[in-house]
């Protein structure tokens, strides 16, 4: 059978895929299937296991998150934990809560690329104390929004960043 | 520290009662969340640490669900226990602070109560888990978000309305949600035929893994499969899509079944037989190779070739037969050279004890 795509070399691998709950089945030869990033030659597994129950096999993954985002925005800093794209590109990790607000277009593209959207659908969270939208004035919430603030404006002064600090200790003043 | 105190030892689901349990082991539910406010594990201080600790633990205290929790601090417990930890499933190998030397740090610590259990301070502040015997995704699933919505309520979770849950590291954000089930493959690998299944379910969006998750080898065809994207899919979505390609895999691993009994009955009959034979009688067994003798005995006792032992004792050979286990019914340590004698003489025990 010819190569559903290049229709001129020999189709060896099935690729079957499910959209939208339809199965769609491509027979490919081995150079078109690596251009659709279908892992080929037994990239996965080295060998078939010719001896009795000897699987071994490394587990899928490799490489850190991090090393996706581009070196462009490398001295970007988060005001709150005072971590940087770059100590994100190097570990993997995030700082703080606040890193996705700080890096969020860079987050976004990347969380785009690991998980094709960048859009959460699944379950809303409210915060404590908080029932649907309103909550203003709730002592609880209140409370804990006021320790969060002051604990950010610890940090923006841990890392000398004064023009956050006097934001924060504003809002602060008016909770209080 | 009191493992006793543990109903089960927090492995209830070893007694292989759930849905197609002697091919699909276990199946878990983890989601990962963080506390508002307080840095993420990479920068968090030990105080930061010790605050996540205390108000987890305050929340539990108050809660439903983990009012009775039995609480392990990790950094207060001596390796050995902590590796037990985690050969039963209950912490990760990081949690447990055994890739290196030192304690863990501070404020990591596991809460259990029934089958769901709260790793705290590990990667994210916060990661609930849930292990329920066999193929049960619905159930495990229900019983985790149970318990996530109660502290979720009384602890405020770190959420965006764009990213949704925002965890440490960007892979697990949004639904924050890992399932996976422990599924056992033999015939699928002797048929050769593994590695197509393998590399179909990176075309699906599934991953695979090791007996232990992330980074842990395939022994004894021991398969973890999960998904592996987290976000723009609603938790239902992620689970029942899960489940399709299980119950698929489910099916191809019979179909490869029944073609090793028609076209190799006897061979298949005799590694079975060769495989218990060797458990019940060898002087000394490597971890590795009861891994895979194991897996043998459990091809044979699904094939009904074998008259015993049952799943439930060959789950529980699974657990305790792993090296801080021995050691720690056994009085050694765990790098004993010993330890192959000591296995070999337990698993002939128990087989002894529990054959029918």
């Amino acid at each position: 059978m010819l190569c559903d795509n290049c229709k001129e070399r020999d189709a060896i691998i099935n690729l079957t895929q499910v959209e939208h709950d339809s199965k769609v089945t491509l027979h490919l030869c081995e150079q078109c299937a690596q251009q659709k990033g279908v892992e080929t030659g037994g990239a996965i597994l080295k060998s078939p296991l010719g001896n009795f129950l000897g699987a071994v096999v490394k587990g899928g993954g490799g490489g850190t998150a991090g090393a996706l985002v581009s070196a462009s925005g490398d001295g970007l800093r988060c005001p709150a934990c005072g971590s940087t794209l770059r100590d994100f590109r190097d570990s993997g990790r995030l700082g703080c809560d606040q890193c996705y607000v700080s890096f969020d277009t860079h987050l976004r593209d990347l969380l785009r690329r690991l998980h094709g959207s960048s859009q959460h659908v699944g379950e809303r969270y409210d915060l404590p104390g908080k029932g649907g939208d309103g909550g203003a004035g709730d002592d609880p919430d209140q409370r804990s929004r006021l320790l969060e603030l002051k604990a950010q404006l610890r940090r923006a002064v841990e890392g000398e960043n004064f023009e956050l600090a006097a934001e924060l200790r504003d809002r602060i003043r008016v909770l209080e | 520290m009191d493992l006793s105190l543990l109903p089960d030892g927090g492995m209830r689901w070893l007694d292989a009662s759930g849905p197609k349990s002697t091919i699909v082991l276990s199946t878990r539910i983890r989601l990962a969340r963080n506390v508002r406010g307080i840095p993420f594990s990479q920068r968090a201080k030990d105080a930061d640490r010790t605050a996540v600790l205390e108000r987890v633990s305050d929340a539990a205290a108050s809660s439903d669900h983990l009012g009775s929790a039995v609480a392990f601090h990790l950094d207060q417990m001596e390796r050995p226990e902590r590796q037990v930890l985690h050969e039963r499933h209950l912490v990760s190998k990081e949690l447990a602070g055994l890739e290196r030397e030192s304690r863990p740090r501070p404020g990591a610590a596991l809460l259990v109560q029934d089958q769901v259990g709260v790793m705290v301070n590990e990667e994210d502040h916060l990661r609930l888990h849930g292990m329920w015997s066999g193929f049960d995704l619905e159930d495990a699933y229900a019983e985790v978000e149970t318990v996530d919505a109660e502290l979720g309520r009384l602890v405020p979770f770190a959420f965006h309305p764009e990213f949704g849950y925002l965890t440490s590291c960007p892979t697990n954000a949004g639904t924050g949600l890992r399932a996976s089930v422990l599924i056992h493959l033999p015939g699928l690998v002797l048929t050769k035929e593994i590695n197509k299944v393998l590399q179909g379910l990176s075309q699906v969006g599934l991953t695979f893994r090791g007996l232990y998750g992330e980074g842990s080898e395939v022994v004894g065809n021991f398969f973890q499969l999960s998904n592996q994207t987290t976000l723009g899919k609603t938790e239902d979505e992620l689970i029942d899509h899960l489940g399709k390609i299980v119950r698929q895999v489910v099916e191809y691993e019979e179909q490869a079944r029944d073609v090793l009994l028609r076209t190799a009955p006897e061979e298949v009959e005799d590694k079975t037989w060769r495989a218990y034979g060797l458990l019940k009688h060898a002087r000394r067994l490597s971890f590795e190779e009861t891994m895979n003798l194991l897996s043998g005995v459990r091809l044979g006792v699904g094939l009904k070739l074998l008259p015993g032992p049952g799943v439930y004792t060959l789950n529980k050979l699974l657990i305790y037969t792993q090296p801080a286990h021995l050691a720690a019914m056994d009085g050694r340590s765990t790098g004993d050279r010993e330890l192959p004698t000591v296995r070999a003489a337990f698993v002939r025990r128990l087989l002894e004890a529990e054959s029918s």
